[in-house]
């Protein structure tokens, strides 16, 4: 499922040095779980985001391991301390291989 | 208290939703074996974690649910009417304020949401949330 997968990051563009930010990430992704059956019953194959991680500037902020019971388009809601000024990475890791990224920069003062 | 026919059905109905809530289902032994296998049969403690999930989701395919642990390394989740129990790991790196975070899950029926937390000290923190569960998640 590489096609039509499209990260959405949601990250304040400024703050003060040592602040508690929260973060909204979203990827739309269909998420199948390996559970479902097609209509001759057959199991449609697992195809999931099995990984997440943001940094912050080299620095880890959290990182998901992420099982089929995770919904389609998968959101998560975190808070990160930004010491500096500097950029988030995100990185998502699909079970196909393709690995999704999107950074944020973010001013610190 | 003068009792009307009214008044009678209204506490009729309370004592009905009151019997369901002990009908709760037992906890399957799956996710009990998962988290022995993340905690190594160590004892689990609680009151350090949160767990935020609605009482009632009427969509299985997601429902909302937050955990928050502070001084936690590393949070897991669990869902043990689920074909598999696993829901999700977070793992807090040094730059991670709260120890907390947000996510959609998918339930396949009524059914406990655990979280485990690993804290700092190695021990490890639990706590369960009841969801119940009108149109499951799973797609049997």
């Amino acid at each position: 499922m590489a096609s039509g997968v499209k990260p959405r990051v949601k990250v304040p563009k400024t703050a003060s040095a040592g602040d508690t930010i929260t973060i909204k990430t979203l990827i739309s992704h269909k998420m199948e779980s390996g559970q479902r059956k097609d209509d001759d019953g057959n199991i449609i194959p697992r195809s999931i985001i099995n990984r997440f991680t943001a940094d912050f500037n080299g620095q880890n902020v959290i990182d998901v391991a992420l099982e089929p019971a995770i919904s389609t388009n998968p959101y998560f809601q975190f808070e990160a301390i930004v010491p500096e000024s500097g950029e988030f990475k995100f990185t998502w890791y699909d079970d196909d291989g393709d690995v999704y990224e999107e950074s944020k920069k973010i001013e610190v003062s | 208290m003068e009792l009307t026919r009214r008044k009678l059905l209204a506490l009729g109905s309370g004592a009905v939703a009151l019997s369901s809530l002990t009908g709760l289902p037992a906890f399957a032994s799956l996710a009990d074996d998962a988290i022995a296998e993340l905690t190594g049969g160590a004892d689990l403690g609680e009151g350090a974690v949160t767990i935020t999930a609605p009482e009632i989701a009427e969509n299985g395919n997601t429902v909302p649910i937050e955990v928050s642990a502070p001084g936690a390394v590393a949070i897991t989740l669990y869902a043990d009417g689920n074909p598999v129990p696993n829901v999700a790991t977070f793992k807090f790196g040094p730059l991670s304020a709260s120890r907390s975070a947000s996510t959609r899950i998918r339930l396949a029926a009524t059914q406990n949401v655990v979280a485990i937390a690993e804290m700092e000290d190695g021990s490890f923190q639990k706590a369960s949330a009841n969801v119940k569960v009108t149109i499951g998640g799973c797609g049997g």
